[in-house]
């Protein structure tokens, strides 16, 4: 038996736009299954589960989607175990590790609080494959929306050592929010209808901030420059460690079932 | 016009059950969307309810067994589109969930509110002095909320 090695995707424009979503989805769908058995709660240790479950159903139809369009002869499982984090075309934030509970907390808000408006647009898009993997994304992420608003909440305006934490994850995970509107390369998708324009949907993002924040107490921190480079296949020192445990099985035992 | 052979499949995999709910088949759920018959051959359209809802495949898996046991051709297609909705679930279907012990989904219109309260009835003494204990329960369709009436804790299958 024989390692498996990296396969080379053929990235146009559009199968790099949904590798990207695909890829954002595994990696936060993984570093939410990192919970399990280890959260403060029997309640949030399922919660984080599903939605961990959810971002891996999203993961799966778009990677699929992205494979027929490809063409390559890959499916689901070689474009999620068989490309290199430098291959790999996530959002930086998603990355990170999971950190304490109130990081993952704020990150899954900062996140969904996007997510959300940007699914329900995705509802539209010309593609109609895409518009019906949101059709069922955009029920599932306004379920995290709500989990992960309410618990800002009440982390932030909890006691003062959870406060302190909620706060902490907020200004440490703001420098990387920019890059969820930043999309480089992606202005003739815009244009074909494929997908919203991210500034567009800003203002629902920030409204959603701005109500959840005020209600937590907690300070949303100026943040004029912003972390960018995932789209490119430019990471952190995170990502690496994570697909390496990730990956590792399908790629010493290639094919294995059970 | 449905032909003799497309009802007869659709009548055997009807029978096929929830996994995580065995009290509902999948047509009670909306799960079994449609079924085509093409030069003696069927093609059975299942639609999933949660895009990583891992009942899928043993779901398609059975519904291949109920066609094989019914000596009819045919394979299972995953259709995403129109996305499944708990509007669909039959009323027949809910009431063997409530009788399960199960709240059954109310409509999907308030679904969007972020902070949106919404009134479960208690599935054994039927008070809708309820509240919710957490977003998530048992799987990934499911809060678990308890009666303040009866004092019991239930699952209620949320609106999607």
């Amino acid at each position: 038996m024989s390692a498996a090695t990296s396969i080379r995707v053929q990235e146009t424009p559009r199968v790099l736009f949904i590798l990207r979503r695909a890829d954002d989805a595994l990696v936060l769908g993984h570093r939410l299954s990192e919970w399990c058995g280890r959260a403060p709660s029997p309640e949030e240790d399922i919660a984080l589960a599903n939605m961990g479950l959810d971002c891996l159903g999203q993961a799966r139809s778009l990677y699929q989607h992205a494979a027929s369009l490809e063409g390559g002869g890959h499916d689901e499982d070689a474009l999620a175990y068989l490309r290199d984090a430098g291959q790999y075309r996530n959002l930086l934030m998603l990355e990170l590790p999971r950190g304490d509970f109130a990081h993952t907390i704020v990150r899954q808000f900062l996140y969904a609080a996007f997510m959300d408006p940007w699914w329900h647009a995705m509802t539209a898009s010309t593609d109609p494959t895409l518009a019906a993997i949101a059709a069922k994304a955009e029920k599932e992420v306004a379920y995290h929306l709500r989990h992960a608003a309410e618990w800002v909440i009440r982390l932030g305006d909890g006691t003062d050592e959870s406060h302190r934490r909620a706060q902490d994850a907020l200004d440490r995970l703001m420098p990387y929010a920019g890059e969820m509107f930043a999309t480089p390369d992606e202005a003739s998708m815009v244009a074909e209808g494929l997908c919203p324009d991210p500034e567009t949907l800003r203002p629902a993002w920030d409204a959603a901030l701005d109500d959840v924040l005020a209600q937590a107490t907690l300070v949303r921190p100026a943040t004029p420059w912003s972390q960018s480079g995932g789209r490119t296949g430019r990471h952190t020192e995170h990502l690496g460690p994570m697909l390496a445990e990730m990956q590792s099985l399908p790629r010493t035992h290639p094919g294995a079932t059970w | 016009m449905v032909s003799a052979l497309a009802q007869a499949a659709w009548d055997a995999a009807a029978t096929v059950t929830d996994p995580e709910l065995p009290v509902l088949t999948i047509a009670d759920l909306g799960v079994l969307r449609d079924v085509h018959e093409d030069a003696g051959a069927v093609t059975v359209d299942i639609t999933p309810t949660y895009s990583g809802c891992p009942a899928m495949s043993t779901i398609a898996l059975e519904v291949e067994l109920a066609l094989a046991r019914a000596n009819i051709p045919g394979r299972v297609r995953l259709v995403l589109s129109p996305a499944w909705t708990t509007d669909w679930m039959t009323e027949h279907g809910r009431n063997k969930l409530r009788d399960y012990g199960i709240a059954p989904p109310g409509p999907t219109t308030s679904r969007r509110a972020l902070f949106g309260e919404e009134t479960v009835a208690c599935p054994r003494c039927a008070s809708t002095q309820t509240e919710r204990l957490a977003e998530f329960g048992s799987t990934a369709c499911k809060a678990l909320w308890r009666c303040l009436a009866c004092r019991e804790p239930f699952d209620h299958f949320r609106c999607h």
